[in-house]
């Protein structure tokens, strides 16, 4: 008896997409191109902060993406220059206080407006949120005013307290603390833990994505704030990085290729928090989709 | 273990009064379910023992211990939720030991607690698991888990199987009973499903509106109900309930039937389960067309067109059931028909 074989596709009909490719319509093909110049508008001053920072002074000004005369010479002069290393440690350490007690103060103040019942909560809550409209360049004089009279002027409590707890950080936390069900509060509060270990040890772990992306904005904000480090401060030694950048150069000339390298080296403390924390937010979007 | 009391127990948000003087005793030990259709207190009653919700009048007593003023973790208490509560990011020996977290023990003994507990309800190879990673069921049981390493006076469960799919309520249910038999907490526990209310407790609270409408045992409450809430409510499906009048020791239905027995003369409501209601023996009190079939296995479910757009519905034989379409005349023994007051609704 003849045994039929099952026709069996080949193994190189298996690997190939044999399916005809359908054609981009216009659609896509607008979607692309939009997304495409959106990429180019994002990634050119990066490229052109990184080229200027390997161009010598005389080729500062020529629009060339690529160098005529690389040089690494600009970042061996700003590495060489101890104030360099000063306003990095300056920035560091600001940007992590400010970035710590922003998580801390932001949450507690979130949780408290989220979680508990008291008069007056919701008047406390719009008066956080309306500080929001007013521009920092209002800000600016009652803050100098307060550090003068305190003492504040040029020292890093000075530069750091108008930015220890944010209006935008309270309702980022605020609204985030709405997705943590009532039900874990309450069967701590049964578990007999008090108000502040629930905070510490139930709320806080359930948002950590908000809490990475709270740190991200806050480091990132910090990290290159201009305005009122540079207000606050007298002293080369307490500049911050963009001060300090700015700073290269006089009335006379503008030290460009300088700048781009110093500022160039500033983003990789950027990088690194936002690798650190971006992994939170993915995953706090994927644990977001699933069910229970 | 403890007994709990609740003395006129008063709930009210603001101006509008949600329980209106709760009166209760729950013995040492005891299994008593709250049941109630949505809106009725059960839960606002559960959570003011547990002391989430303040009291505005009345006393809690557990253990003879008045508990009003006491912080929930005062109270010797321990409560499993509906969607669990059970922490995402810890380990099921974590979501376990985090009663323990505040008590005097040395850490070999909570291990050693969270062990035990995780061996009675069978999780000892879950214990490192994340929640994520267990099944609604595990998830339900490490909740349990969690309320019972504190060994409570008093456990107190808020609707903890609405969640679960009906094959799995019915397999956690027989848990639950099993563990209460052989831990013997007393238990408080909310549904507003009638039949885990029948097949979990020793005793059944019915609440609507505020007010208890009958505290009894489910026997009780489904053969001797107190007024005609409770007896719709109890039992599915619901009891009929038909229109009629009592003069001289006979019942006349509004339908033309007439049954023999004892009442007060005036208008009065009859109720009758559709368990008792059928093709068989028992005196005539109901003529009807079928209109729907509603086949259960041994037996089936006949819906039954009286006529001016009142249905009752019946139990007929599962082989041989009478006819979509088909004129019927259903029967029941006197002693099975249930009389209530037409006006008060209460069981005469």
């Amino acid at each position: 008896m003849a045994v039929v074989e099952p026709i069996r596709p080949s193994s190189d009909a298996l690997l190939k997409n044999t399916a005809p490719k359908k054609p981009a319509n216009m659609g896509q093909i607008i979607r692309w191109t939009v997304l495409f110049l959106g990429g180019v508008l994002m990634v050119m001053p990066i490229a052109y902060m990184i080229s200027t920072s390997l161009k010598w002074p005389h080729e500062v000004y020529n629009v060339n993406l690529i160098p005529d005369e690389p040089t690494i010479e600009n970042y061996t002069y700003v590495l060489e220059d101890g104030r360099f290393y000063l306003w990095f440690v300056n920035s560091i350490i600001i940007a992590t206080i400010t970035t710590i007690c922003n998580l801390l103060f932001d949450s507690l103040v979130g949780y408290t407006l989220c979680k508990f019942r008291f008069p007056g909560r919701y008047i406390i809550f719009i008066a956080i949120l309306s500080t929001l409209m007013i521009p920092t360049e209002m800000l600016v004089i009652p803050w100098y005013l307060m550090s003068q009279q305190f003492g504040w002027l040029d020292s890093y409590w000075g530069i750091m307290f108008p930015g220890l707890m944010t209006a935008f950080g309270t309702f980022l936390m605020k609204q985030f603390f709405e997705t943590v069900p009532d039900d874990f509060i309450e069967a701590a509060r049964i578990d007999g833990l008090n108000e502040l270990q629930i905070w510490w040890t139930v709320a806080m772990p359930l948002v950590k994505p908000a809490l990475a992306a709270l740190a991200i904005f806050v480091f990132l904000g910090n990290w290159t704030a201009f305005i009122w480090p540079l207000i606050v401060t007298n002293s080369v030694e307490m500049y911050t990085l963009p001060v300090g950048l700015s700073s290269f150069g006089d009335e006379a000339d503008v030290a460009w290729e300088l700048i781009m390298t110093g500022a160039a080296i500033s983003t990789i403390p950027t990088l690194v928090v936002f690798l650190i924390f971006q992994r939170f937010i993915i995953r706090g979007v994927v644990m977001a989709g699933l069910k229970g | 273990m403890a007994t709990l009391t609740l003395r006129d127990l008063v709930k009210a948000y603001g101006k509008v009064e949600v329980l209106h003087g709760i009166n209760l005793d729950v013995g040492d030990g005891e299994f008593v379910v709250f049941v109630g259709p949505s809106g009725c207190g059960k839960s606002t009653t559960l959570r003011m023992i547990a002391g989430l919700e303040e009291v505005t009048g009345g006393t809690i007593e557990i253990g003879g211990r008045v508990v009003n003023n006491l912080e929930p973790k005062e109270r010797d208490i321990a409560m499993v939720f509906q969607n669990y509560a059970i922490y995402p990011h810890m380990s099921v020996r974590k979501n376990i030991g985090f009663g323990l977290r505040t008590a005097k023990m040395s850490k070999a003994d909570k291990e050693a607690r969270i062990d035990e507990v995780a061996g009675i309800l069978d999780m000892t190879a879950l214990l490192d698991r994340k929640p994520n990673q267990l099944s609604g069921g595990q998830r339900q049981r490490v909740a349990i888990g969690r309320a019972m390493v504190r060994d409570p006076a008093v456990f107190l469960f808020d609707e903890p199987l609405s969640n679960l799919d009906a094959q799995l309520r019915t397999q956690m249910r027989l848990e639950i009973k099993k563990l209460h038999q052989r831990v013997g907490n007393t238990i408080v526990f909310v549904t507003h499903d009638q039949v885990e209310a029948m097949t979990m407790a020793d005793r059944i609270v019915i609440m609507k509106d505020g007010h208890i409408q009958q505290v009894g045992t489910p026997s009780d409450v489904y053969h001797s109900p107190a007024n005609t809430f409770v007896a719709r409510f109890i039992g599915a499906p619901s009891m009929n309930m038909l229109p009629a009048t009592a003069k001289d020791g006979t019942v006349q239905l509004d339908n033309g039937f007439g049954v023999p027995m004892a009442s007060t003369d005036g208008p009065v409501t009859v109720g009758v389960r559709p368990d008792d209601l059928g093709l068989g023996d028992g005196v005539p009190i109901i003529a009807g067309r079928v209109t729907v079939r509603e086949p259960l296995g041994p037996e089936t479910l006949i819906y039954v067109d009286t006529g001016a757009g009142g249905e009752v519905i019946a139990k007929a034989d599962g082989r041989t059931p009478p006819e979509v379409g088909a004129e019927v005349t259903l029967r029941a023994a006197p002693e099975n028909l249930h009389l209530f007051d037409a006006k008060t609704g209460l069981a005469i």
